[in-house]
C-alpha cells in the first residue's frame, strides 16, 4: 500500500506534465503549421554576408 | 523606428509549394527595409509580416512580386479570433484532456481487471471517479450542449443517445463505487468521449483547412485602389475605406474595387465574372462600371458611387439567401442514422432492464445490464466512421487541387445525377488566349515576345504565355517604352517596332493586338476565350458516370453554340441569375443537381444546387457559394471529386455495416450479462480501430 501511495501520484503527475506540455505547445502555436514544420528542416539558415 | 511602432499584416500567397519557397520568402522579404520580420505558414499558404506603419500595400505586394510570388492581402492580423478556429482549438483541448484521463483511468482499470480486490479496488475506483468526473464535465460539453439544443427543438441527433448513455453510466458507476461494487465503467465512458471527440475534431479540422484555402483564394478581400487625393497625389486605400465620391485610378489589368462612373478615359472592361458575357464592353466617360470587372485596355479614373451594397449585388445576395435555405434542410448521414439508431438503442436497453427485472434479477443487476447494453451500443464507431472517411478523402482531393468545404458537401456530391455548367470561365478558361500564334513568322514571334514581356497588360501577358508555350526565343530589342492605352515600343537594330492596339477596329469587338515595324503593319494577333484543355474528356467522363450534363450560360447563343457543339451538350443561353435559379429549380424536382459555375451571376444557382463547384478563378461570390473549389486550368478534378465522393460514401456505408455487424455480436452478449467493463473497453476500441483503418483505404483511392 505504501508503494501505491508513492507510485499513483507519480503516474498522475507525469500524465499531467504531458498534458500541460501539450497545452503549452498548443498555445505557442506549434501546431499551427504542421506541413511547414516538416519542410523547414530543408531550409538552410542564411549565412552572414551571403549574397 | 521602434519595435512598438511595427504593424502586423497577413498575406495569402497561394504559390508556396516547397521548402525553397519558405526560405526565399522569409529571407528575401526581410531584406526590404520596411519589413522587420516575415513568417510563412505553409499549411494555410499565408505569410505574416511585421512592417513599419508607413509601408504602403502596393509596396508590400511589390516586395512579394520581386521575389516571384503573387500575394493577396487578407483582412487584418486580428482575424485569429474567428469562431470556427476557436471551436477546433476547444475541441483539441477536450481531446487532450480526455486522452490524458483515459490513459490514467486505464492504468487503474488494468490493475482492477488483473485482480485487485477489496480496499485496493475501491481506492482505484475512487481515484478513477476523481479523474473521470471533471473530465466528463469538461470534455463532454460539446455533446451535452448539442443534445440539449436538439431536445429543446424536439428533435434528436447523434448527441442525444451519447449524452444519455454517458450520464446514466457515470451515475451508475458512482453508485457502484460508493457501494464497493465490482463494475465501474469510468474507463469506458472516458474512452467513449475520447473517440467521439477525435471524430468531432477531425470534422472541424477539415472545415478549417478548406476555409484556410478558400480565404487564400478570395482575391478581392482586403484589396483596394489607388485613390486620387485633393493634392493631386494618389494614395493606396483599402477597399473597406473607400467612400462614395472618391476618385480611383484603375490601371490596365486591375480589377475595380468599387462601383462607380467613369470620370476620365476610355477603355474596355471584361465583365465575364459578372454576367458571363465573353466579349469585352467598351466604356466611356459617364458610363457606369461595377466592382469585380477587369480593366483591359487603358487607365481610367472612376468616381466611386457605391461601396458594397449596389442594387445589382443586393439583388443577387437576396436570391442567394433564399436559395441557400433549401440546402440547410439537408440532414447529414450520421444524423439520419441516429434518427433510427437512438430509439433502437434506448428501446434495447429498456427491454434488457425490464427483461432482467421480470426474471427476478433485482433492480441493481438489471440496471447494470441495461448500462452495459447502452455503452456497448453507443455510436462510438459511427461517430468516428464518417468524419475519418471524409477527412481522408478531403486530404487526398486537396492534393489533386480540389478544396472541399465540409463533410456534408462530400455527402451531397455523391448523390448528384445531373450537372448544369456555366460556360464562360467554367467550361472555358475565362481569360483571353492568343490564337493562331504558330502560323506567325518565327522572326515576328520573337519580336512579339520581346515586346509583350515588357508589359503587364492582360493581353501582353496572354501573348507571353502563348509564345513561351511555343518555345520562342525573344528577339534582342532595346529602349523598350510602354505607353498606357496604346502599347509597347522598342528599337530593334535601327528599326522601330511597336505592339499595341489596332488603329482601326478589326472584326467587330473581338480583342486583337497589332505588331508593326517602322509604322507598317506586320501582323495582327487575335485573342479569344478558349475551352479548358480537357473539357471534352471531363464531360465524357461525367456522362460515363451516369451524370447528364448541360450548359447554363448568361452569354449570347452565338457564343455558346460552338462550345455546346464541341462538347456535345445541350445549352440554355442568355440567362439572367433568376433564369438560372429557375432552371435549377425545375430540375431539382426529379434530380439532384450539381451546379458548376464561376460568376457573380451563378451565385444564386450555386447556392441552390444540391452540390456546387467553382473554379479557383471564380468571383468571390461564386467561391463563397460553392461547396468545392477546383484549382488550375483542368476540368478533370471535377470528375475526380465526384468519384472520390462516391467512393467515400461507399466506405461510410461499409463502416455502418461494420458497426451494425459488431452490434449484432456484442448486443446479445451484453443482454446476457457477459459484458464486463473489460469486454466493453476491448470491443469499443477494437471497433473504432477497424472503421478508422477502413477509412484509411481512401488515401490510395485517388490513383
Amino acid at each position: 500500500m505504501n508503494g501505491l501511495a508513492l507510485l499513483i501520484p507519480i503516474a498522475l503527475g507525469l500524465g499531467l506534465l504531458g498534458l500541460a506540455a501539450f497545452f503549452w505547445s498548443l498555445r505557442r502555436g506549434q501546431f499551427d503549421d504542421l506541413d511547414g514544420a516538416a519542410l523547414r528542416i530543408f531550409v538552410e539558415d542564411e549565412e552572414e554576408g551571403a549574397v | 523606428m521602434t519595435a512598438a511602432a511595427l504593424i502586423e499584416r497577413d498575406f495569402a500567397v497561394p504559390d508556396i509549394r516547397c521548402a525553397g519557397c519558405i526560405a526565399k520568402l522569409e529571407q528575401g522579404l526581410v531584406r526590404d527595409r520596411r519589413i522587420a520580420a516575415a513568417r510563412v505558414n505553409f499549411t494555410e499558404k499565408r505569410v505574416h509580416l511585421s512592417c513599419v506603419p508607413d509601408a504602403e500595400m502596393p509596396d508590400l505586394i511589390g516586395a512579394f512580386t520581386t521575389l516571384g510570388f503573387e500575394a493577396h492581402p487578407i483582412g487584418d492580423a486580428l482575424g485569429d479570433a474567428d469562431p470556427a478556429a476557436a471551436d477546433s482549438r476547444e475541441l483539441l483541448r477536450a481531446v487532450a484532456v480526455s486522452g490524458f484521463a483515459m490513459m490514467n483511468i486505464m492504468l487503474l482499470s488494468v490493475s482492477v481487471w488483473s485482480g485487485a480486490s477489496g480496499a485496493t479496488r475501491d481506492l482505484f475506483h475512487w481515484l478513477s471517479a476523481m479523474i473521470a468526473l471533471p473530465t466528463i464535465a469538461y470534455a463532454g460539453r460539446p455533446f451535452f450542449r448539442s443534445a440539449w439544443r436538439a431536445l429543446r427543438h424536439r428533435q434528436t441527433n447523434m448527441d442525444v443517445p451519447i449524452s444519455i448513455g454517458v450520464l446514466i453510466t457515470t451515475g451508475l458507476s458512482l453508485f457502484e463505487t460508493a457501494t464497493s461494487g465490482p463494475h465501474a465503467y469510468f474507463d469506458g465512458v472516458v474512452m467513449l468521449l475520447f473517440f467521439l471527440l477525435c471524430g468531432r475534431w477531425l470534422d472541424s479540422v477539415m472545415r478549417d483547412r478548406a476555409r484556410g484555402g478558400v480565404t487564400a483564394l478570395l482575391r478581392n478581400m482586403g484589396t483596394g485602389a489607388m485613390v486620387l487625393g485633393d493634392d493631386g497625389k494618389s494614395r493606396w486605400t483599402d477597399a473597406t475605406a473607400l467612400e462614395p465620391g472618391m476618385v480611383m485610378l484603375v490601371a490596365a489589368g486591375e480589377r475595380l474595387a468599387a462601383d462607380g462612373a467613369v470620370l476620365r478615359g476610355t477603355s474596355r472592361l471584361d465583365l465575364s465574372l459578372l454576367t458571363g458575357e465573353s466579349a469585352p464592353q467598351l466604356v466611356r466617360v459617364d458610363d457606369r462600371v461595377h466592382a469585380g470587372t477587369l480593366n483591359l485596355d487603358a487607365p481610367i479614373e472612376v468616381r466611386v458611387s457605391a461601396v458594397g451594397g449596389d442594387t445589382a449585388l443586393a439583388d443577387i445576395a437576396r436570391l442567394m439567401g433564399e436559395a441557400a435555405q433549401g440546402k440547410s434542410r439537408y440532414v447529414r448521414i450520421a444524423d439520419r442514422a441516429a434518427r433510427l439508431y437512438a430509439p433502437a438503442v434506448h428501446a434495447l436497453a429498456l427491454i434488457a432492464f425490464i427483461g432482467w427485472m421480470m426474471v427476478g434479477a433485482g433492480w441493481h443487476h438489471s440496471l447494470l445490464i441495461a448500462v452495459a447494453v447502452l455503452i456497448i451500443t453507443c455510436p462510438c464507431a459511427l461517430g468516428l466512421a464518417v468524419p475519418a472517411a471524409q477527412i481522408v478523402a478531403a486530404g487526398a482531393l486537396m492534393r489533386v487541387g480540389v478544396l472541399i468545404k465540409d463533410g456534408s458537401a462530400l455527402e451531397r456530391l455523391a448523390e448528384v445525377d445531373r450537372a448544369m455548367i456555366d460556360k464562360t470561365g467554367t467550361l472555358t478558361l475565362g481569360r483571353p488566349e492568343a490564337r493562331d500564334l504558330e502560323r506567325l513568322d518565327p522572326q515576328l514571334q520573337s519580336l512579339a515576345l520581346a515586346l509583350a514581356q515588357a508589359s503587364r497588360h492582360p493581353l501582353s501577358e496572354a501573348l507571353t504565355r502563348g509564345l513561351q508555350a511555343l518555345d520562342v526565343a525573344r528577339a534582342d530589342v532595346h529602349l523598350v517604352r510602354e505607353t498606357p492605352g496604346f502599347g509597347v515600343e522598342a528599337k530593334w537594330g535601327d528599326r522601330v517596332v511597336t505592339l499595341g492596339r489596332p488603329n482601326d477596329p478589326v472584326a467587330g469587338d473581338a480583342l486583337a493586338t497589332q505588331l508593326s515595324i517602322d509604322g507598317a503593319l506586320a501582323a495582327t494577333i487575335r485573342f479569344a476565350d478558349r475551352l479548358r484543355p480537357d473539357a471534352r474528356a471531363a464531360m465524357d467522363a461525367l456522362r460515363t458516370d451516369g451524370i447528364d450534363v448541360s450548359i447554363l450560360s448568361g452569354d449570347r447563343a452565338a457564343a455558346v453554340a460552338p462550345v455546346a457543339r464541341e462538347l456535345a451538350m445541350t445549352a440554355q443561353t442568355g440567362m439572367s441569375p433568376q433564369d438560372k435559379l429557375a432552371a435549377l429549380a425545375r430540375q431539382s424536382a426529379a434530380h439532384k443537381v450539381l451546379m458548376i459555375g464561376d460568376g457573380l451571376n451563378d451565385g444564386p444557382a450555386l447556392a441552390a444546387g444540391h452540390a456546387s463547384m467553382a473554379p479557383g478563378s471564380a468571383s468571390d461570390v461564386g467561391k463563397n457559394a460553392a461547396d468545392c473549389i477546383f484549382l488550375g486550368d483542368r476540368l478533370m478534378p471535377v470528375v475526380a471529386a465526384l468519384r472520390m465522393a462516391r467512393r467515400t460514401q461507399a466506405i461510410v456505408r461499409q463502416n455502418f455495416a461494420l458497426a451494425i455487424g459488431y452490434n449484432v455480436i456484442a448486443v446479445p452478449l451484453a443482454f446476457l450479462g457477459y459484458v464486463t467493463p473489460l469486454v466493453a473497453a476491448l470491443a469499443m476500441s477494437g471497433s473504432s480501430l477497424i472503421v478508422v483503418g477502413n477509412a484509411m483505404r481512401l488515401k490510395r483511392a485517388i490513383r
